[in-house]
């Protein structure tokens, strides 16, 4: 089943056609890799997906729900989870509290008003077990504002995680990560992407070849090429357009 | 947790002051000072609700007098047509206060920033000039009140009762209240919109629902002050909903430090001593309270709260952080 799909999804801001058409999917326990030059609009159909934007034609689809018209909040509880190209945290709280309002958000009502939520039991340990899986779990009690780079990458992952979401968004995530840092996250992508499946946009190539089932080659908001990582190394519309600028 | 406790102890020590007041002060023949406690602990509950949106919901509102003067006048007109419960009109109070809350807070909160901070100066000053049109309920002139309200016949919540008491614990329940909410999975959902709106709309939190049930909590709480400011003056007047009693109110907050468990408290006793002793000194006392400001803004963005109580915890840290760049 399709976790998520995406059908002929078209944006205009004035002349510029910034989505054409496009379609795709990703299907459960799958990681779907959309990549392409700067300028190829894939910062747009993020925003499509998360809600930033709306699309002027085309239908997002999450989990059999039609998503196109939902606010970001209303996507995120219909199980969106996802992580920024620019790192967003909530930097005056804790690391373990950032996390457990992000479990707080699928737990509950949170128009509660007494019981203190810093002692709500069930949403720390969810928390720190979420911590803990991305091994930052040491970190819990600092102020996120004085976490690392690598760190602040981890915490995001942390927080979309806490909100046990259906699919994980993830705008480039390797985005500033030294080469150590980056083939960590790989390592934990890769066993994420079997129980939540992914949209992976993405420059590292290492992290796409190692963590995609399917990838999508986007030039000029149209999809050029679509298949398996190996196909589309070997696709001439692929390279002419991508891989070709990158030298490989 | 040690500073938890200290705020507690910082707070337990005013309201023990507070409460022995009346039992000292006419001791030392200085019975004029209980009502200027009044007044600072009638400026204090309306603080404390303003805190509610400025220092946790990062709201910076410039209207927040009009709660006070809606609450004070919905109550002075029920007490007009016969309803002489002050529990009845408590009731009265909250909910037109409320509902205007409501209202003006769904329409000024599809906006933040300075256009937040411009809209509620609006609506403040719409409450300001309607109050002023109310010609039956005395216009400009405001309206004095010749029977006051009781409590099922009791005279324990008048001038002559037990005022002084009631408006401390009023003051002590909306203190006590605020603190609680904040700490609760309401007030957390609010902070984390003040600190990042964006990413706590895409945890999956509506943050209009949570700001806009702020602002109709804070308006409420707002409106008890109002009520009790008209028991006490027995009198209620348009100049209760001016824009610079809002102004005072924001001074008040950013004073005693924004977000901080005692800054609205601490806050509002400043500025009424303040006025007191610099106005005793000299007539022209805005000319060093004006300075004092500037130099409290520069020098000391903790407020007094921090300034007199250090303590260096996220809870103060945070909230004048991301005020600071707010407003």
């Amino acid at each position: 089943m399709d976790v998520l799909e995406i059908r002929n999804l078209n944006k205009r801001f004035g002349a510029v056609h910034v989505s054409r058409n496009i379609s795709l999917s990703v299907p459960d326990g799958q990681c779907h890799a959309v990549i392409g030059p700067n300028g190829a609009g894939k910062t747009t159909l993020i925003h499509q997906i998360s809600g930033v934007l709306q699309p002027d034609a085309g239908e997002v689809v999450l989990a059999g729900r039609d998503i196109t018209a939902s606010k970001t909040w209303q996507r995120a509880q219909a199980g969106l989870g996802r992580t920024f190209q620019l790192t967003s945290v909530l930097p005056s709280f804790s690391v373990l509290e950032n996390v457990a309002l992000a479990a707080q958000a699928k737990s509950g009502s949170s128009f509660r008003f007494f019981r203190p939520a810093g002692r709500e039991a069930d949403l720390n340990e969810k928390a720190m077990r979420t911590l803990e899986r991305l091994k930052i779990g040491d970190r819990a009690l600092v102020p996120a504002d004085d976490l690392s780079h690598g760190e602040r990458r981890l915490l995001e992952l942390a927080i979309a995680l806490a909100g046990a979401p259906r699919l994980l968004l993830l705008d480039e995530p390797m985005a500033g990560l030294g080469r150590v840092e980056s083939a960590m996250l790989i390592d934990i992508l890769a066993d994420l992407r079997r129980s939540i499946p992914m949209l992976l946009v993405e420059h590292d190539m290492d992290a796409i070849f190692q963590l995609a089932d399917t990838v999508s080659v986007l030039v000029d908001g149209r999809i050029v090429a679509q298949g398996a990582p190996e196909d589309i190394r070997n696709d001439p519309a692929a390279r002419a357009a991508y891989l070709g600028d990158k030298g490989q | 947790m040690m500073r938890v406790d200290r705020s507690f102890l910082v707070m337990a020590l005013i309201f023990a002051l507070l409460l022995a007041a009346p039992f000292v002060l006419p001791l030392v023949e200085q019975t004029y000072l209980l009502s200027l406690l009044i007044k600072a602990m009638l400026l204090a509950i309306a603080a404390i609700s303003l805190d509610l949106l400025v220092g946790h919901g990062g709201m910076v509102s410039l209207g927040h007098a009009a709660f006070v003067a809606i609450g004070a006048y919905a109550a002075a007109i029920g007490l007009e047509s016969g309803i002489e419960n002050i529990l009845a009109l408590l009731v009265l109070a909250v909910l037109v206060s409320g509902l205007f809350a409501l209202v003006t807070g769904a329409l000024a909160l599809r906006t933040s920033g300075v256009y937040f901070l411009m809209i509620t100066l609006a609506f403040g000053q719409m409450a300001y000039f309607t109050l002023t049109s109310l010609a039956p309920y005395g216009g400009d002139d405001g309206l004095t009140l010749w029977s006051m309200a009781t409590l099922f016949g009791s005279d324990v919540v008048q001038n002559g009762g037990q005022l002084y008491l009631v408006i401390l614990l009023t003051l002590l329940a909306s203190w006590w209240g605020v603190h609680r909410l904040s700490n609760a999975r309401f007030g957390r959902v609010l902070r984390a919109a003040r600190d990042n709106p964006g990413r706590t709309e895409i945890m999956g939190f509506s943050i209009f629902r949570y700001r806009l049930t702020a602002y109709v909590i804070a308006g409420m709480i707002a409106a008890v002050s109002g009520l009790l400011t008209m028991q006490h003056a027995e009198f209620v007047s348009p100049a209760m909903a001016a824009w610079q009693r809002s102004g005072d109110l924001l001074v008040i907050v950013v004073l005693g430090g924004l977000g901080t468990r005692n800054g609205a408290l601490l806050g509002a006793l400043f500025l009424v001593l303040v006025e007191e002793v610099l106005g005793s000194i000299f007539h022209e006392w805005r000319l060093l309270y004006g300075p004092l400001l500037v130099l409290m803004a520069l020098h000391a963005k903790g407020g007094l709260s921090d300034l007199l109580f250090p303590a260096h915890g996220p809870e103060t840290t945070d909230a004048t952080r991301a005020n600071g760049e707010q407003i």
